[in-house]
Order: structure tokens, then C-alpha cells, then sequence
């Protein structure tokens, strides 16, 4: 196994220095003969950036993403795990799906796949999926969500967050009252009225994460909020975190960057599930993950073939790809605070999941080598066709973002160098 | 002149006049026995309908015919999603055959807009989904003007669904646009949510915007580096700040009364007795009854009971005023049928107007010489 030296490296920030990577892990003693050296001066290592929350969309629609492509993206834009949501086709409701999506990621080999498992049969709603099952096949799912739908049904919502706690599961919520969007295609409020698209309220989201963080507290379970996107979530969730109930909520970097008046151009690129709201909610989720009140970004990274999105708005699935852009928008939005995109893109994400490998400390000897390297300096440009990603879904063509990803360790192995994915 | 109708507000007062100056122009051909002018020979225009409507077809149809352009019909319903050719591979065809300008009745709000992002030639928004009719607006302010006299400090009374009409959107913004003063009427489910500020022709005066520059992070965050990079991210709404604050969500509203519509846009009304005699024009728009599956009302007679233009309504108008429906009618739903025939109401003018006002808006926009 090659060892590396990263000269004049920050580790977050800090001074910079040498780090020495061998057999895998962080060394402290010198590198010895042979080892390969790297630039560093002027990088931030991070730790590797975990996603808790990535459409791969293999098995079934291979032409817009599969788990090698989507790895590839995944360590293009500095990630080392991510989590596959199990809306794929067939669903990720069993065994054996989950543990098919898992051996794909271990034989791309550049990130770590963690399958999520589908807490109802067919994300349909109606009966626990074998939430065991998966939780003790070879992918050993902790994370379950019916993402893409809502666990609508309170009564099955209950039964799911008590039944994951015999093995430390967590459900992971798509807030979205159905009865409440039926029809709606972007954020409701005077954009929407002005463009005649369908209304989407702040308060279906908002009602389901006040269901479940009471339900969550009276089983005394684990409870995940997946894109959390108003004002009103953010302030739900301050409350039930005051009182002590266990729950954990994500943003993603488009809610903490763009806005629904986006939707005036009717270019579907910006169709997204939770819808792009106000700038007062983006405010409020800015300073919520500042605050802790949002423990994580997750991209949602969602890949769509052409076809889905070169059509009417109404007609368009929502979903953008975001695994190569959420590191600058983060930075673009929070600043080169360090230490918080450190504890909000790896390690809370990393806890969150269950994948101990990740989010380790870069200062500790002997912690995984499993880092990224970031050259903040740098702005990008964002150009659809350079995507590593095998959809072109992104709503940042055109716009200069600050820093890029210069390389990508996992386990001592360089997944990305100089910026380029290494197979 | 501008180059494509997608929405009212692509029009500014100067080029609303001009359009509605220019069909007044073309209405004096109507009485000619020669009903044609050759402005638009050699021109090809495209009726590319995804919706039936004989009516709005037939209307820009005779508009381009008396202006001499080759029509084609392209009547493309049922082909939308799933089977059948996409938007964009028909703007290609479209394109390719060379086509200067393309009406389009589309059931997806937008589709004018995307089409017009795939080809060359003018287009022409015949209706998309909820969102606009801008031709509609045209020959109704037309009307108006002709039966009234003016536009500017006109009291129009917009009653019905507003929230699925797009015949209320551009009437409303074209209106503003010409200093009517427009009051939406109906139930409260069926007024959009922050209409007065969605609806304001004046974008300063819409809601809250993320400032260029603006970050988060505090005083590590690189200047300029902020969301501000990001020159599309910017957005209305929730002038309060979090959502606990009730004044984010609906209309600023006097009950019962007429709204102060601050900032340029419609007030809002939920009595319709009140508003009816402050009113030189009312419009009625077309409610489907099925609504009531959905419990926007609970039946067609408690809708017509409490919004319905009846004959007792009609007399609280003022002598001068006018009755306005875009149909097709649901006579004795929105309107009793001897209003509906009554003198006040100038319904089947507005058919007439509709073709001088399309004539119009394709002779401008087609750069007619
Ligand atoms: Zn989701």
C-alpha cells in the first residue's frame, strides 16, 4: 500500500503541516523511503464528507445514474460514504436489494455505499417493509426511509419508529402531508400565484414533523428529517430538541442557497422535492445550521435523464444533482467555518448512520485516511457538461462558486487526485 | 415592440396602448367588404393547440387569415406526456418548417415559456394551464375602453375563481398596467395565497429578496462569496420573519371589504353586495361546479347564492356599469341568464373584440409593414 505525505497541509484551518497517511490510516512517524508526496500548501484537509441522503437510482434507471457513476460523483465532490435512498426499481425493501445496491458499491470501490432500506413495501405506505431483515443482511441497514413518499399514516409511522429500536434503527421522514400537495409543483405562496403553478404549503411539511417528533418522543425512538425546507420545520424542531426528543434533521445545500423566485423562468431544473422556498426560510435555515438545530447537509443528490427535465414544468420530475457542487455551496454560504462544515457534512452524518470508519479526527494517529483535500482559494465555474455525474440536472450552470476538490482518500487510497476521480 | 406574448406582464402601458390603439384600427376593417389586409403575406403562423378550444382557435385563426399570414393547425391533444411527440421535439419541427410565429394553448402553466426557449419565431400565450391568457386581457380592456371610455382609475370587479383563472392573472397585471383598479371577489379558497403581492406589477414591491453578499457564516465568511454570487437566488415573500408570524401566509385583507391594495395590487374582497356598487365593470369568471369535490364550496347553490350575478345584484351596479364573462358560460352558476342577456353585458362583443385584438398582437409582433 502506497504511503503519501501531504506537505503544508491545514488541517481544518489550523497551521499548516505534514500528514503522513499509511497502511491506511493517519501516521506520526515519518514516512519512510517511497512514499508519494503532495503538494498541499494552501489545502484544507477535511475528513471525507458522508451524505446521508443519495439518489443512485440503480437498479432501474441506469440511464440516469448507477452506483458506479454516482460513486464517481460522490468522490469527485469529496465525499467517502453516502447513503443510497431506496426508491430505486425494483425498491430497496428487501434483503437482498439492499445488499445487490451495497456489493455494486464495494465493486466501484470509491466511496462507501450504505444502502438505506424502504420502511413500507414498495414505498406504498401500507405495510412495514423486513425492516429485520435488512438490518442483518451483509448491508446492515440502520437508516429506513420511504423517501420520495411521505410515511403518511400515523399509525404505521408509530409501529416503524418502535420496531427499528430492537436494532438501533432510524427513520429517516419525507415531511410531506399528501392530501396537502396533491397537484403541487413549487412552494406556495406570491410566486406561485403569480406563475399558476400549483401551491405547495410551507405547513405540510411542517405538520408531519410535528406529528413525528411527538410520536418520536412518546415511543422514545430515533427520529431523521430529511430536507428540512421552512421556517416553520426549523422552529418545530428547535422546540421538540429543547424537550430532549431524539431527533436529527437535514438541509441540503439548493434549500440554503436558492429561492422559488427561480421558478419565474418555468425551467424545470429548479423542481425540487421539498420545493425551493423564500428568502426568509433560507435565512432560517442558514442560522438553524449554524445553531445545531440542523445537524446535517445532505445533498439529495436526485440525477434525472434529459427527457424528464427539456419539458413542461408540471411535467418534470423534481430533483437536482448536487454531489459535486455541495461542498462550494456550503462554503459559499457558511464561509471557511471549518470546523462546523467539518461536524455537519462528516461527522454528525457519519454518527448519524452508524459508519464508524467516517468523520474521524485527521489529528489522531492511527484514524482513517479517509479525507479530502479542498483548495478554497479556487473558484469553479459551474458547467453542466463537466459533471462527473451521468445526469446534468444541476441548477447552478453559470454561477462561480468558491472552492474545489483537489483529492479524495479513502482508507489511505487516493479515490480523487488533482481533482480528477482516479478510474 | 416586444417579441413574444407569454405573459401580460410582458407589456408596459406604452405597448398595451399601441395593441389596443392598433385593434381599434383593425376593427374598421370588420365593416369592409374587403375584410383582409396583406400584411402578413408569406408569413406562416402556427395554431399549436394542446387543449380544445374551437373558440380561442377559430379567433387567432380569422385574426391571421385577415392579416394574410399561412395558417397551420396543429392540433396536438392527447399527445402530451407519455405518448406521443415532446414540446420540445414539436418546437423543433416547428421550427424547421420556418414557422414566425406560434400561438399556443398549452394545459401546463409555462409551456409558452419553454417553447419560446426552443424556437426562433414570436410566440403567442393562446391560455397555459392556471397561469395566463394575455390576448383574453387585451380584448377584455379593449372592450372596456370602448364601452367606458377610458382604463386609468377604473373600478373592476373580478368575481370567481380566481385561483385556477387565467383569465383573472393577465386581466389583473394588464389592468394594473393601465391604471384600472382592480378588486378580486370570491370565496377565500378560491383567492391565491399573497395575491395582492404576487400579482403587483411592480416587482419592488413584492416580497422579501436575499441580498448579494448576504452570508451566513459570520465574520469568517469571505466577502462576496455569499449566497450573493448567486445572482438568481434572489426571492419574495414573508416579509415577517419566521412562520410562527400568521401575516406570511394570505392576503392583507379588510373582511368583508374592499382591501387596500397596497403597492399596485388587486385588493381583495370575499362580499360581493359590498363591492358590486363600487364598480364600473364586473367580471365574472367561469366556476366549475366539480370545484365542490374538492371543498372549495360546498354546493353550486351556495356558490351562486353567495357569488352569483343575479338580476337583484345587477341593479346594486351603477347605471354605467358593464357585465364581462370570458366564457364559456355556466348560466345559472356565476351568472342568471337574463344578465347574461341583459344590455350591461357585453359578452358577445367581447367575441368580436377577440379577433381585432389578436390581429393586433400578431401585426405587432410580427413587425407588420
Ligand atoms: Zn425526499
Amino acid at each position: 500500500m502506497t504511503a503519501y505525505v501531504m506537505k503544508g497541509v491545514s488541517l481544518l484551518g489550523a497551521a499548516p503541516r505534514d500528514l503522513v497517511v499509511r497502511d491506511g490510516r493517519i501516521a506520526d512517524e515519518p514516512p519512510g523511503a517511497g512514499a508519494e508526496v503532495i503538494d498541499a500548501a494552501g489545502l484544507v484537509a477535511l475528513p471525507g464528507l458522508v451524505d446521508l441522503h443519495t439518489h443512485l437510482r440503480e437498479p432501474g434507471r441506469e440511464d440516469a445514474e448507477t452506483v458506479e457513476t454516482g460513486s464517481r460523483a460522490a468522490a469527485a465532490g469529496g465525499y467517502t460514504a453516502v447513503c443510497a435512498m431506496a426508491n430505486t426499481s425494483p425498491v430497496a425493501d428487501t434483503a437482498g436489494v439492499v445488499e445487490q445496491v451495497w456489493r455494486l458499491g464495494r465493486e466501484a470501490g470509491l466511496v462507501d455505499v450504505q444502502p438505506i432500506g424502504a420502511v413500507t413495501v414498495g414505498l406504498a405506505g401500507r405495510q412495514l417493509a423486513e425492516l429485520g431483515a435488512m438490518a442483518t443482511s451483509a448491508a446492515q441497514v440502520r437508516i429506513f426511509s420511504d423517501d420520495g413518499h411521505c410515511v403518511a399514516d400515523p399509525r404505521l409511522m408509530r409501529r416503524a419508529l418502535e420496531y427499528v429500536k430492537a436494532f438501533d434503527g432510524v427513520i429517516a421522514q419525507h415531511a410531506e402531508e399528501p392530501r396537502l400537495t396533491e397537484g403541487a409543483q413549487m412552494h406556495e405562496g406570491e410566486v406561485s400565484t403569480r406563475l399558476g403553478l400549483t401551491g405547495w404549503p410551507a405547513v405540510a411539511e411542517e405538520a408531519i414533523i410535528a406529528r413525528d417528533v411527538l410520536l418520536a418522543e412518546h415511543v422514545g425512538s430515533r427520529l431523521h428529517v430529511c430536507h428540512v425546507s421552512t421556517a416553520g420545520s426549523v422552529e418545530v424542531l428547535r422546540q421538540a430538541k429543547a424537550r430532549g426528543v431524539r431527533v436529527t434533521a437535514e438541509v441540503t445545500p439548493h434549500h440554503l442557497l436558492l429561492t422559488d423566485e427561480l421558478a419565474t423562468s418555468y425551467d424545470p431544473v429548479y423542481k425540487v422535492n421539498p420545493p425551493l422556498r423564500t428568502a426568509s426560510d433560507v435565512r432560517a435555515l442558514r442560522q438553524a445550521l449554524i445553531d445545531g438545530v440542523i445537524d446535517v447537509v445532505a445533498t439529495d443528490h436526485a440525477p434525472h435523464a434529459v427527457e424528464d427535465k427539456e419539458c413542461e414544468w408540471a411535467y418534470a420530475r423534481p430533483g437536482m444533482v448536487g454531489l459535486e457542487t455541495a461542498l462550494p455551496v456550503v462554503l459559499s454560504v457558511l464561509g471557511e467555518q471549518w470546523e462546523l462544515i467539518a461536524e455537519r457534512m462528516s461527522r454528525a452524518p457519519a454518527r448519524i448512520a452508524g459508519l464508524a470508519g467516517h468523520g474521524g479526527d485527521l489529528a489522531a494517529a492511527g484514524s482513517p485516511a479517509t479525507l479530502t483535500l479542498v483548495d478554497p482559494a479556487a473558484r469553479r465555474t459551474v458547467d453542466p457538461s463537466d459533471l462527473v455525474s451521468r445526469s446534468r440536472n444541476t441548477p447552478y450552470a453559470g454561477t462561480t462558486l468558491p472552492g474545489r476538490i483537489v483529492a479524495t482518500f479513502l482508507r489511505g487510497e487516493p479515490t480523487v487526485l488533482d481533482g480528477k476521480v482516479v478510474r | 415592440m416586444i417579441k413574444h406574448l407569454r405573459s401580460a406582464a410582458d407589456l408596459d402601458a406604452e405597448t398595451a396602448t399601441l395593441i389596443l390603439d392598433t385593434a381599434a384600427e383593425m376593427a374598421t376593417l370588420a365593416g369592409r367588404e374587403v375584410k383582409k389586409l396583406p400584411t402578413l403575406r408569406g408569413r406562416t403562423v402556427v395554431n399549436l393547440f394542446y387543449e380544445d378550444s374551437t373558440r380561442t382557435r377559430i379567433s387567432f385563426e380569422a385574426a391571421a387569415k385577415r392579416l394574410s399570414a399561412d395558417v397551420i393547425n396543429f392540433s396536438a391533444k392527447g399527445s402530451s406526456v407519455s405518448k406521443g411527440e415532446s414540446l420540445k421535439d414539436t418546437a423543433l419541427t416547428l421550427q424547421a418548417m420556418g414557422a414566425d410565429a406560434v400561438v399556443i394553448r398549452h394545459p401546463a402553466s409555462g409551456a409558452p415559456h419553454r417553447l419560446a426557449s426552443w424556437v426562433d419565431g414570436s410566440v403567442v400565450n393562446a391560455g397555459d394551464g392556471t397561469h395566463e391568457h394575455p390576448t383574453q386581457a387585451l380584448l377584455d380592456a379593449y372592450t372596456m375602453r370602448s364601452r367606458l371610455g377610458r382604463l386609468d382609475g377604473l373600478r373592476v370587479a373580478i368575481v370567481g375563481d380566481v385561483l385556477h383563472s387565467r383569465v383573472a392573472r393577465s386581466n389583473v397585471l394588464l389592468l394594473s398596467t393601465l391604471g384600472a383598479q382592480v378588486t378580486l371577489v370570491g370565496p377565500p379558497t378560491l383567492i391565491p395565497i399573497d395575491v395582492a403581492a404576487g400579482l403587483s406589477g411592480d416587482a419592488s414591491r413584492r416580497g422579501d429578496r436575499l441580498v448579494p453578499g448576504e452570508a451566513a457564516g459570520g465574520p469568517s465568511a469571505p466577502a462576496g462569496s455569499a449566497g450573493g454570487d448567486e445572482p438568481r437566488a434572489v426571492s419574495p415573500a414573508a416579509i415577517a420573519g419566521l412562520s410562527g408570524d400568521a401575516s406570511r401566509r394570505g392576503d392583507r385583507l379588510v373582511p368583508g371589504g374592499v382591501a387596500g391594495a397596497a403597492g399596485g395590487g388587486p385588493a381583495v374582497s370575499y362580499d360581493l353586495d359590498s363591492v358590486l356598487p363600487d364598480s364600473d365593470v364586473v367580471m365574472m369568471l367561469r366556476v366549475q361546479s366539480e370545484r365542490m369535490q374538492d371543498s372549495y364550496f360546498p354546493s353550486a347553490r351556495e356558490y351562486s347564492r353567495r357569488y352569483g350575478l343575479d338580476m337583484r345584484r345587477l341593479r346594486r351596479l351603477p347605471e354605467h356599469a358593464i357585465v364581462m364573462h370570458p366564457g364559456p358560460m355556466n348560466r345559472g352558476m356565476e351568472i342568471a341568464p337574463e344578465v347574461a342577456d341583459s344590455p350591461r353585458s357585453t359578452i358577445v362583443e367581447q367575441v368580436a373584440n377577440g379577433v381585432s385584438a389578436r390581429m393586433a398582437v400578431l401585426y405587432l409582433l410580427l413587425g407588420g409593414k
